[in-house]
């Protein structure tokens, strides 16, 4: 088989119309995932539906309390709004971690969220900012959070018709911030051994009023540790609550052994991951006051 | 059972010219570039956006063409290695790439030469790091990259003297 049909539709309702109600239809975002993926055979749409013509699927609007990220804004257009960076430091280091310049021209955070690698980048980083995914189906709309989105390794949530349509995240509180960091043998080009998210709120004494950390890579889904939060809230981010989280976050990995490294070296970087992501947002909250 | 391929008419201006080409709705753009359009500049490595010996830009957008199917360029820019020269007039990237030595082979070069335009035209002053970064994607086996990334630093300070 091969693409038979290739259409572009430009709105919402238009997209439902155009998908069908067979399986063999594909959406189409910046294609990183699903060309490749026709390229080798593992997948094989008849019909392959661009996303890309319709308005909401691409803006970035950002909001008094949210920022909504069209599931197919690139990556590019992400990281060179003029808002989304500063307010997701965190969400941007992953974004522009994914592939390479050309890639990122046509990857979007929304593709990667569908894709459902347990290695994705952006995923971490956007349930440790309690991102929402708001979905269009046959059967109506529904939003629900991102940690519920990827259900196994390259398997998400979506029914047959489904459609991601954008992601929303709140906008970040005074003195909040987040980081993402990722292990990997190589600076760039290359798919992560672990990665570790986190978002932090501050009050004026330096306490932790909110933590939310996710981890990635070292289970089939990216992972929110919710106890990794619970145990920074109350804490001036001290030694001892640093130590809590990290023991956490391992304690909540169960990574894979493969040739990107074994699971005992996975749980381990995985704690110092979150502990160094903790010390950035930190210090950019800090920054931020000086 | 299969269906006879539908082939799609598409208009795109390529390279500054107003083009109509045939394509199969599958069908990516490097494909169409190479074997419809003869623009046969733009080199096919891996065919898995890996390499980045394909990159092209569509509407000023540095991408790999072949990640991006043909269908996808109907009414957008597409610009290739060709159209980067002003005539017989080489482009200071490639220039600097002539004059440091920056490529043997030439397999990776189109690929190098529109990624490095793009990057000049985002950021006409670059450092090293930034350089590199920008063009990570853009795979060379011969040179190892260190004459690329003297010849881009040396079109970039050409240019930015050129429009002082």
């Amino acid at each position: 088989m091969a693409v038979q049909e290739f259409l572009s539709p430009t709105s919402l309702s238009e997209a439902q119309a155009a998908f069908g109600e067979g399986a063999a239809s594909s959406w189409l975002a910046g294609g990183t995932d699903l060309l490749v993926g026709i390229r080798l055979g593992a997948r094989d749409p008849s019909r392959v539906v661009d996303l890309k013509q319709i308005p909401e699927l691409t803006a970035i609007e950002v909001g008094e309390t949210s920022v909504r990220i069209g599931a197919a804004a690139s990556a590019f257009d992400v990281l060179h709004h003029s808002e989304v960076p500063s307010l997701f430091p965190g969400l941007a280091e992953a974004l522009d971690l994914i592939g390479s310049t050309q890639i990122q021209g046509r990857c979007s955070a929304g593709g990667n969220l569908c894709n459902a690698s347990p290695a994705a980048d952006s995923i971490p980083a956007l349930i440790a900012n309690s991102a929402q995914c708001r979905i269009l189906g046959p059967e109506g709309e529904r939003t629900f959070a991102v940690e519920d989105f990827v259900v196994g390794p390259n398997q998400n949530a979506l029914a047959p018709g489904e459609l991601l349509v954008e992601l929303i995240l709140p906008r970040p509180a005074a003195r909040t911030s987040d980081a993402y960091l990722r292990l990997t043998p190589r600076t760039e080009m290359d798919i992560a051994v672990a990665g570790a998210a986190v978002s932090i709120s501050l009050d004026d004494s330096g306490t932790c009023t909110a933590g939310r950390v996710a981890i990635g890579a070292v289970a089939p889904t990216a992972l929110l540790v919710k106890t990794a939060g619970e145990a920074l809230v109350g804490s001036q981010l001290d030694q001892a609550a640093m130590d809590a989280a990290v023991a956490a976050a391992r304690a909540a990995a169960t990574p894979i052994s493969d040739k990107r490294g074994t699971a005992e070296y996975r749980t381990h970087v995985v704690g110092i991951l979150v502990s160094r992501a903790l010390a950035s947002a930190r210090a950019r909250i800090e920054e931020a006051r000086s | 059972m299969n269906k006879p391929l539908n082939k799609m008419a598409v208009q795109a201006t390529i390279n500054g010219e107003s083009k109509a080409f045939l394509c199969s709705p599958g069908q990516v753009l490097a494909e169409v570039l190479r074997d419809e359009l003869e623009l046969i500049g733009t080199k096919i490595g891996c065919n898995t956006g890996d390499c980045g010996a394909c990159s092209v830009l569509v509407d000023d957008r540095l991408v790999c063409s072949c990640l991006v199917l043909a269908a996808e360029v109907e009414g957008k820019s597409v610009q290739t290695v060709e159209g980067i020269a002003d005539g017989g007039a080489l482009h200071p990237v490639q220039q600097k790439l002539l004059e440091h030595g920056g490529l043997q082979c030439g397999i990776c070069t189109p690929g190098v030469v529109v990624a490095a335009k793009a990057l000049l035209e985002h950021n006409p002053d670059p450092t090293e790091k930034q350089a590199r970064y920008w063009l990570a994607g853009n795979l060379c086996r011969c040179t190892g990259y260190d004459k690329i990334i003297r010849a881009v630093l040396d079109a970039a300070k050409t240019m930015r003297e050129d429009a002082a």
